[in-house]
């Protein structure tokens, strides 16, 4: 066997092939992640941190029941990879707001979180506080919020530490990471495993390939003969400069990171692999934390970004096997950090199909070959 | 319909050049510029000094023909004023006493001019070393002179700066210098070239003179500087020279290792970029006539590419010339014969540059340097951080930035994007000139929430 | 420490501006930056990282953000772009900026 043969490769160094690199590795396998150019889509770099439940899989029990399970497994996962890696991600899970400034919004999203909370029991709860009960609340919201939706299970960690963090873990537990490495194709091998081919001409040898690329996968998946469509879903984002105060709630569109900054985004566009920042986005998220939170006004904003969702057609993740070529997967989701602590762990049963390993069958991705078909 | 034809950012030798031929042919031209006063860095306040302060010398008093040149009808001039954002059309968005405004016009020249380059070693952070130019921003804008200064690094500059400091009065402590005899010697194979710029030459090296007759004392070929905080403020500067370690206690040190183009505009706005290797510097890709990739955009000055004042003036007057053609205010044939002066100037001028560029190129230990410097001041990251970061496996300069802050504060890059890439050029497999410039985007300068949220559109919003 | 500034300033023409610096009375001629007139004014740092280093004016030209200070109560202000008017306000700027408005607002 050569020295560039392992037992699993993994598509994609962001947090999603990070996550599972590590559940891997803590399994006792031997694992190499391949990682793409700098110039990359790259959505690991440019997201909000949430570990987030609020509205997640309101009409869709298994990712509502997911999501809580993830939400649950974050504490555990945090520390562990503080011990790996020696970097503490910041993960606050104190709590959550959804802010709005229109009351029919409010309502309609008050409505998703029943159904959320009809799925899942004690794994979620919910509160949906009046303006007056936001005011009391919490000092300084401005007075154009109408409410908010608050769930206690709701929180964010410091994204880019956490990806570093990630990295230095898969390392110290003996993985390989192997950068500036694009994958142009694999090549199922007729006894067994993968061919793996680098830009650069370079190939590898694999038993299992899981492709965790994000947008970067989909061409490789397709070659492998998964159908799922992946598709770009811009969200813009600002981040501040620092302050020394503490901003008095987390939000699923205003956060502050612990070091310092706010970040502000949440919205959605289609604008294919376009991730440019646009000045009436940028200018509306600017409105909007100023609405929320006025002592924001004078604050600066130092950069502005796009960064590219990784969406699936109905926005759950996707966690699926080759049925042609034994020993491929697809393990592609938006909510990457959110689920990471489930990546890193029990997804690790699924791949390696133990007895422990969680059912994931609606997650497959039939569910989009069933839906074309009717 | 757009009031103006053409917009200017920059109010430097470029900016002021191409806003008066532009103006002269019949264009309405709006000229923007951060600073209060027209000038840019070179002739900064030349305007206001007008014949005091005449230490700065003459040809820094020359530059007052241009301030003149843009009192006309159709040159309108907002200062004070900093462009944060380039969009297709070309649209610029720009701030001005804490309300941005929405500009648009078929042309957009940009002539934001240089900046020096970082200058990283131990202890560069400390009150007490400046840039060589910042003391030389002060004695234009407000006659302060440096006091027992020492002058360290290398460059044209640094003697130009030495020089008027001796006739203001103040002459340096000691000239440290980083360029070695062997780089001079390297450099002398690009001197017959030189010679087409022999006023140049000829005035550099009156500089020089004076610099000896004044009875600086001169160290060549220093090297490991290093600068640390006594106890009652002053700087002790150490460096190795001559084999020996060498300390000068002093008041003001000020470095300076050459100035490089200003590209977060360019960058922002999508021009094309290339890694000019002799500059050790990026800068936009541009035609004869400072022409980009992006429609509607020129580029001119400085920020297109190092040449000094004189070659910044000519290509601002070659940029107006194309733009002029392009708005079919004059022929092809006029444009040509019009920019026969521009370009003899322009060749004259750029002659000199690969001399200069090899004789006082900066030293490796200041484009990688040694571990405990601080890199990026904003976010105080080591070079030793980012050494870390790369043995991580980060492989360019985002994933540095996104590992480990550098260029995340509010300077966005402009004090630590030059050595994050030296440092990853000593230490990647890859081709260093195959590291792409960072991605710059908006704000292009820091912006506060509550301006940009006034921009916001009326309309219920989506976010 | 109280340092000495590290440049001389020959008198200037021009009205003469007063501001106060952490208190201080501080005279500059019209149209000075403050920037320059902090480091006429006094050889030391202008302001502290994060971390407590002190820092003063590095470029003078609105690059390096370095010379950051509060003014007016609006801290993280770059003091090599702004202009001293009579009665203005001028604190160091310590550690992080706070959230409306410097370091005792």
């Amino acid at each position: 066997m050569s020295a560039k043969h392992s037992e699993i490769t993994i598509i994609g160094g962001g947090v999603v092939g990070l996550s599972v690199a590590m559940g891997l590795l803590q399994a006792g396998r031997r694992v190499c992640v391949l990682d793409g150019a700098d110039s990359d889509a790259r959505a690991s770099q440019g997201n909000f941190g949430l570990v987030w439940g609020q509205g997640k899989g309101w009409n869709f029990a298994p990712y509502a029941k997911w999501t809580g399970e993830a939400l649950a497994a974050w504490p555990e996962f945090s520390a562990k990879l503080t011990d790996l890696s020696g970097i503490d991600v910041a993960l606050d899970q104190s709590g959550g707001f959804e802010f709005f400034t229109d009351a029919d919004e409010m309502d309609e999203f008050a409505g998703m979180l029943a159904g959320q909370q009809s799925h899942i029991g004690n794994r979620f709860s919910h509160e949906v506080l009046s303006a007056d009960d936001l005011h009391r609340q919490i000092d300084g919201i401005g007075e154009d919020v109408v409410g908010a939706t608050f769930s206690k299970f709701d929180g964010h960690v410091n994204p880019l530490r956490f990806l570093r963090a990630l990295r230095l873990s898969v390392q110290a537990l003996g993985g390989t990471v192997k950068t500036n490495a694009q994958v142009t194709s694999v090549d199922p091998v007729t006894n067994g495993g993968f061919d793996l081919t680098l830009a650069n001409g370079d190939t590898f040898g694999a038993e299992k390939v899981l492709l965790c690329a994000g947008l970067g996968a989909m061409k490789l998946a397709a070659d492998l003969g998964f159908r799922t469509k992946i598709r770009p879903q811009r969200g813009e984002l600002l981040i501040t400069e620092k302050l020394r105060d503490r901003l008095p709630f987390i939000s699923s569109t205003i956060r502050q990171v612990d070091e310092g900054g706010v970040q502000i985004g949440g919205t959605k566009a289609d604008a294919g692999m376009d991730d440019s920042e646009t000045l009436d986005v940028m200018a509306g998220l600017a409105r909007h934390a100023v609405q929320v939170f006025p002592a924001l006004a004078d604050v600066r904003v130092i950069r502005a970004w796009g960064a590219l969702r990784v969406m699936s057609p109905d926005g759950y993740p996707v966690y699926a096997q080759s049925n042609e070529h034994l020993g491929a997967y697809l393990v592609t989701c938006h909510s990457g950090v959110t689920l990471a602590s489930l990546h890193a762990s029990v997804l690790t049963d699924w791949i390696e199909d133990t007895s422990a390993a969680p059912d994931l069958e609606a997650f497959d991705e039939h569910r989009f070959t069933l839906s074309n078909a009717a | 319909m757009s009031e103006f034809d053409l917009i200017i950012v920059g109010a430097g030798p470029a900016g002021m050049s191409a806003a008066a031929t532009a103006a002269q042919g019949g264009l309405n031209v709006l000229l923007l510029d951060e600073q209060p006063q027209a000038g840019g860095q070179i002739y900064r306040n030349v305007g206001v000094n007008r014949s005091s302060r005449n230490w700065l010398g003459k040809d820094y008093a020359s530059g007052r023909r241009f301030v003149d040149a843009l009192d006309h009808a159709n040159i309108t001039t907002q200062f004070g004023a900093t462009v944060w954002r380039l969009e297709n059309g070309p649209r610029l968005v720009w701030s001005q006493n804490g309300v941005s405004t929405v500009s648009a016009a078929p042309h957009v020249l940009l002539a934001g001019g240089a900046q020096e380059r970082p200058v990283p070693f131990p202890g560069w952070t400390l009150p007490g070393v400046m840039t060589a130019g910042s003391a030389q921003i002060l004695m234009k804008t407000s006659g302060m002179l440096p006091k027992d200064a020492v002058l360290a690094g290398s460059g044209p500059l640094l003697y130009l700066i030495a020089a008027q400091m001796i006739d203001a009065g103040c002459p340096p402590k000691a000239l440290v210098e980083t360029q070695t005899t062997r780089m001079l010697f390297g450099a002398m194979l690009h001197l017959p070239r030189a010679l087409f710029s022999a006023p140049t030459l000829v005035k550099g090296l009156s500089l020089i003179r004076k610099i000896q007759a004044a009875g600086v004392r001169r160290f060549k070929g220093a090297a490991q500087f290093e600068a640390q905080a006594e106890d009652n403020g002053a700087i002790s500067f150490s460096f190795t020279h001559k084999g020996r370690r060498e300390t000068l206690s002093t008041n003001l040190l000020l470095t300076h290792q050459g100035v490089i183009p200003s590209t977060h505009m360019s960058r922002s706005a999508g021009i094309a970029h290339v890694w000019n290797e002799a500059q050790v510097a990026f800068q936009p890709v541009a035609g004869v006539w400072g022409n980009t990739n992006v429609a509607g955009l020129h580029v001119a000055g400085e920020s297109a590419g190092i040449g000094g004042a004189e070659t910044a003036a000519a290509s601002g007057e070659l940029a107006a010339l194309n733009i002029l053609y392009q708005i079919g205010r004059i022929s092809a044939d006029a444009r040509t014969q019009r920019a026969a002066t521009a370009r003899g100037a322009l060749f004259r001028s750029r002659a000199i540059r690969p001399f200069l560029d090899a004789a006082y190129a900066p030293p490796p230990e200041i484009l990688s340097p040694a571990d405990e410097t601080i890199v990026c001041r904003c976010e105080e990251v080591t070079a030793s951080d980012i050494r870390q970061g790369i043995s991580e496996g980060v492989s360019g300069h985002r994933q540095i930035k996104t590992s480990l802050r550098t260029g995340m504060g509010p300077c966005q890059g402009r004090m630590c994007d030059a050595t994050v890439r030296g440092i990853l050029s000593a230490n990647t497999l890859q081709d260093p000139n195959m590291i792409p410039a960072p991605r710059a985007r908006t704000p292009i300068k820091p912006v506060t929430l509550g301006e940009l949220a006034a921009m916001a559109p009326k309309q219920k919003e989506t976010a | 420490m109280n340092i000495a500034s590290r440049f001389q300033t020959p008198p200037e023409d021009g009205e003469p501006v007063q501001f106060t610096f952490d208190g201080e009375l501080v005279t500059a001629p019209i149209g000075t930056s403050l920037a320059a007139a902090l480091l006429s004014h006094s050889g030391d740092a202008s302001r502290e990282t994060a971390t407590g280093a002190g820092r003063s004016a590095f470029c003078m030209m609105g690059v390096c953000f370095d010379c950051l200070v509060e003014v007016d109560g609006t801290p993280n202000t770059q003091a090599c772009m702004t202009l001293v008017r009579d009665g203005m306000v001028v604190k160091r700027q310590i550690g992080l900026r706070g959230l409306t408005g410097g370091n005792d607002v």
